[in-house]
């Protein structure tokens, strides 16, 4: 931890590696709060969410216009985390919007509302013309620093990490297995569920910000199901209810994506046939339900879940 | 009124479209409740084969379409033996995972081939019949016409076959199915065959519909269709058909009556509503929740 915040601010200072692959650096860290807050939907509350890109998209464009149209200059050092903050505040009321609908019914219900929530948000963002409709927002400040990037990676983790060990958390793993059980054994199933989708929603909302001040430009097209596409298979890559395994599969999925490069369009045919490899020969990816142990609290919890089925 | 007869026919032939490859999702998810996020792209392989059957074959509209349909039932027997059976007692977000990974490599694998947008030649000599201000062309009534035939089948099939009987029995529960003495992978493998025959017609027609052809064509007509098929209740055929006629219809009607750029906005608001007001979709049943 104190070795990583030294480094991020060595690294840019110090120009300990060339550019690219401080560029890389930072988009792990932006992968990885997608990953482990998309894993926290997907994983630990075993439901099946596809609008994450859409919070990022909200994320983004809220924490964009803070910066480039409300605040063009000024609020000198709080500017930055005010515009994540908003970022993360605005894609968390958009979750309860969709949460509370999505809701009410289990089952693939949730993948369709969340669906149609992404498609409805690009549509949006894509005739406000404020915000730059479908040409994009352009003129964003490269506000995300590494240290930036890492402080927020290294908070999101804690946080989501320290709310699957909570109370909460403990009913939230109860609704995966069973959410009749869990309803019987006083788990307030509905208000959980919609507790864990807005935790997740600010998250992808901090990481669009993040993004947004790091490519500097964003137009609704960066936001598509592809981008959802991406993040589901991080998650699935590490291993569903694993925070392990979403940082493993964020950083597979990046340093793949980047050492694969030249192979041009082929990269795009084989990062897929691998997660479909991979589904096959281990369906529960490469961590699944484990962890690794330091992010497990030393006391109680066997080392192993038993296995469970999710049907 | 004529402008409105006019829109209900581009309606029609939208939404026809829609509905052949909602039937596709409906099906294999009524018969294995799994989401096959891969059935775009095989219409996307339908349109593109339909481009081979044109091009470089030189076939006429009749063998190209039986090109397109075998093609893409071969492709999707496929992907089912190669790529679901294996899932099948796995995890159920496993297959659609997997499922979003074969989509994605079908994409990448045609851009392989063919990086370019591709011009569809027409197969189909078009002739326009005007009635009183309406324009109805031949290649929108042979739409129409040859969806129509295609549900209707499907129906019978559905409903007054053996093979349609064994495909409900397997709806209905898969063990006792199975006990009972019907070809379990055999019955889901024809399934998947006929869904992905009836999208690749839907590609032929769309290609022949709408020329330009990529590879992700596929993407957001797939999640179209199967927003369709939600909208008439998932895993119902009947349902695939409505929802299909419903979603082409909103389409056209809020391209032709408002700024073209909301459509998909509003088709989108629409789903979101309906789904809060009829959450199983306008013909689905609620499946029981057995404790």
């Amino acid at each position: 931890m104190a070795a990583g915040a030294v480094l991020s601010w060595a690294i840019p200072r110090y120009e300990l590696l060339n550019p690219y692959l401080q560029a890389t650096l930072m988009y792990l860290g932006v992968n990885i709060i997608l990953a482990t807050s998309l894993n926290l939907v997907n994983g630990y509350l075993g439901e099946f969410s596809v609008g994450h890109a859409g919070f990022m998209a909200v994320g983004a464009y809220a924490s964009a216009t803070l910066t480039v149209i409300l605040l063009p200059s000024g609020a000198a050092i709080w500017r930055f985390p005010l515009a994540i903050l908003a970022g993360g505040g605005a894609a968390a009321l958009t979750g309860l919007v969709v949460a509370i609908p999505a809701f009410r019914t289990r089952g693939d219900y949730l993948a369709i509302v969340t669906l149609a929530f992404a498609m409805i948000v690009k549509s949006a963002l894509e005739n406000i013309n404020v915000i730059g409709g479908p040409r994009g927002l352009l003129g964003i400040e490269g506000l995300s620093t590494m240290p930036w990037i890492f402080a927020w990676t290294v908070l999101s983790v804690w946080v989501i990490r320290n709310f699957v060990y909570s109370n909460p958390g403990r009913g939230v793993l109860a609704i995966r297995e069973d959410e009749v059980a869990a309803e019987l054994m006083g788990v307030n199933t509905r208000w959980v569920k919609i507790r864990v989708f807005m935790i997740a929603s600010f998250f992808a909302g901090v990481a669009g910000g993040l993004f947004t001040h790091l490519l500097q430009f964003i137009n609704p097209r960066i936001f598509d199901i592809t981008k959802t596409t991406d993040i589901l298979v991080m998650v699935y890559l590490g291993g569903v209810g694993s925070i392990g395994g979403s940082i493993a599969g964020a950083s597979l999925f990046t340093v793949l994506q980047e050492c694969l490069r030249p192979l041009g369009v082929w990269r795009m045919v084989i990062m897929p046939l691998l997660l479909v490899l991979l589904m096959l020969f281990r369906p529960r990816g490469i961590m699944g339900l484990r962890d690794f142990p330091w992010f497990r609290p030393s006391v109680d919890l066997p080392p192993r879940p038993p296995e469970i089925n999710n049907s | 009124m004529a402008y409105l007869l006019q829109q209900i026919l581009n309606a029609l032939q939208l939404g026809s479209i829609y509905a052949l490859i909602a039937l596709g999702y409906t099906m294999v998810y009524g018969i294995m409740t799994m989401i096959n996020f891969a059935h775009g792209d095989i219409f996307m392989v339908g349109a593109f084969l339909c481009f081979v059957a044109a091009t470089v074959l030189g076939l006429p509209f009749i063998p190209a379409l039986l090109l397109s349909m075998t093609g893409c039932a071969l492709l999707g027997v496929v992907i089912e033996r190669l790529a679901y059976k294996p899932l099948r007692e796995a995890p159920r977000v496993s297959a659609v995972i997997t499922a979003l990974g074969v989509g994605l490599v079908l994409e990448h694998l045609t851009l392989v081939f063919s990086p370019y947008p591709r011009h569809v030649p027409a197969l189909w000599t078009s002739a326009a019949w005007h009635v009183g201000g309406v324009t109805l062309s031949s290649l929108q009534a042979l739409i129409i016409v040859l969806s129509v035939l295609l549900m209707v089948f499907l129906d019978w099939l559905v409903r007054r076959t053996m093979l349609g009987l064994a495909i409900r029995a397997i709806s209905w529960d898969r063990t006792v199915a199975a006990l009972m003495g019907v070809p379990v992978d055999a019955v889901i493998s024809l399934t998947f065959a006929i869904g992905a025959a009836l999208g690749g017609a839907a590609g032929l027609l769309y290609a022949l519909a709408y020329p330009v052809i990529d590879p992700y064509m596929g993407v957001m007509v797939g999640w179209k269709a199967f927003i369709a098929a939600v909208i008439g209740g998932i895993g119902n055929i009947r349902g695939a058909m409505l929802g299909g006629f419903i979603l082409g219809a909103v389409e056209i009607m809020v391209a032709a009556f408002l700024p073209s750029t909301y459509r998909d906005l509003i088709a989108f608001a629409l789903l979101f509503l309906l789904l809060i007001w009829r959450p199983y979709g306008l013909l689905g049943q609620p499946r029981p929740q057995k404790v």
